[in-house]
């Protein structure tokens, strides 16, 4: 099934999810990776996190008269396993990334783990049509930084659903 | 000089080299699952986006190492350290790099800061290899002390036990580079060096090819697939090389390699001239 959505998410479109189902994603979405989870976790999160999608994404930036995105596929996931619990108790709807995480706690929270392909940063950005903000990026520079996306259907897989589906519990 | 070694790296994080495009379109053809079709496409796409428009392919441009077989006659050879260094301080400003190196203590961004390892040889012809190394693959990375009673199937154990544990994360399809023999460093960097060879090519003692075979053929019978989603193709090659071992020792170093395989080789004629491939 492929279906389209645009954020931020309800939790009444992500129970219609399963894993392994197609979705086109569109609107605003927030990167997070190590740095950027220690400070959310810490000082709030700097943008609305009802309904948000974080992508675990570092990106490479070309500043011109604004920043553009140049390549930003997924990092990591499993890194962020350890916030996973307070950052969707704080009411995130979706995570995108790769290699998968802990399946329970989305099941528990009710959001969806969206995977992308890594490595395939070239392809993502042309999903992405514009930096809308940048939050921390003094202090965490660029890779860390918590980058504000306007994407435009971002081909994703979901790779956890809301019940705690995995795809990926039968390969680990 | 400094041109030749930016344009080196460009062509490293910009353009995945021949051999890994071909082994990544016969897992295409190989795997049917909807999954791991997505992923496959994805990748052939990214990699096609990236040569076109000179972008790097992964947002991951590494940690970006050096391999420099210094030949003691060449007369540039005095400059090559400060010539590295410019030549990434501008690659990371004009392609542009993600800056990817980070002080442990503070946490600040540093830029890209290279890693060089250095082997003087006989002659006249300096020889660079450049591998800009991603994180998450990075971070599957393994040493073993083994016992040599363990031997080679101690090897092959703690391989697949890794390649298990690391499932979805190192970008799989993987290419695995594994040092068998010498010191804990030794092996480790053997390792790391190892996935410098062409895909396919196996290694000249028959023996080790045997051995890197049958690890790439169980490997791929695990099941964990592309990006970790399942599939048939966990990794696209096995790379071993060894060295001799202290009596007491069977060190294994693993290093895991993303199917964004980014190298690039760069060799300079005493008289300064300067050839680049892949």
């Amino acid at each position: 099934m492929a279906v389209e959505l645009t954020t931020p998410l309800s939790e009444r479109e992500i129970l219609k999810l399963r894993a392994g189902d197609v979705v086109y994603l569109s609107g605003v979405i927030y990167t997070a990776r190590d740095l950027a989870h220690m400070k959310i976790i810490k000082e709030g999160a700097p943008f609305d996190p009802r309904g948000a999608v974080i992508y675990h994404s570092g990106p490479v930036v070309r500043k011109k008269e604004n920043f553009e995105i140049v390549s930003a596929g997924p990092t990591t996931s499993a890194r962020m396993n350890k916030y996973l619990d307070k950052i969707l108790d704080m009411g995130v709807k979706g995570i995108i990334g790769k290699g998968g995480m802990q399946p329970e706690p989305f099941g528990k929270y009710r959001a969806v783990y969206f995977a992308f392909t890594g490595g395939a940063g070239s392809l993502a950005a042309k999903s992405i049509r514009r930096v809308v903000e940048v939050y921390w990026l003094e202090e965490l520079g660029i890779p860390e930084a918590v980058w504000v996306l306007d994407v435009k259907d971002f081909p994703l897989i979901v790779g956890i659903d809301a019940f705690g589906n995995s795809l990926y519990s039968n390969h680990r | 000089m400094e041109e030749a070694i930016l344009e080196a790296i460009r062509l490293a994080v910009t353009k995945i080299p021949d051999d890994v495009v071909k082994s990544l379109q016969e897992a295409y053809k190989r795997e049917n699952t909807p999954t791991a079709k997505f992923n496959l496409e994805n990748i052939l796409k990214a990699i096609e986006i990236g040569e076109k428009e000179r972008i790097p392919v992964c947002q991951d441009t590494g940690t970006v190492t050096f391999f420099v077989e210094a030949g003691v006659r060449n007369p540039y050879l005095g400059m090559i350290k400060e010539l590295i260094n410019s030549a990434l301080e501008k690659a990371t400003r004009e392609i542009p790099l993600r800056p990817n190196s980070i002080n442990v203590l503070t946490n600040k961004n540093l830029g890209n800061l290279p890693i060089v390892h250095w082997e003087l040889v006989n002659g006249d012809r300096i020889r660079i290899a450049i591998l800009p190394k991603g994180g998450g693959s990075e971070n599957c990375s393994a040493l073993a002390m083994l016992t040599p009673a363990e031997g080679f199937e101690g090897v092959k154990r703690l391989v697949i036990e890794k390649v298990k544990e690391c499932g979805g994360k190192p970008c799989p399809p993987i290419i695995l580079g594994i040092g068998i023999g010498g010191s804990s460093d030794l092996a480790l960097k053997l390792a790391k060096k190892a996935l410098l060879r062409p895909l396919g090519e196996r290694h000249k003692d028959g023996r080790i090819a045997r051995f890197e075979e049958e690890l790439l053929e169980e490997i791929n019978s695990l099941g964990i697939g592309p990006m970790g989603m399942g599939g048939k193709t966990t990794a696209l090659d096995v790379k071993v090389e060894v060295a001799p071992r202290h009596p007491a020792s069977f060190p294994v170093g693993v290093v895991f390699q993303c199917w964004a395989h980014r190298k690039a080789f760069l060799e300079i004629s005493e008289n300064g001239e300067v050839r680049i491939w892949q």
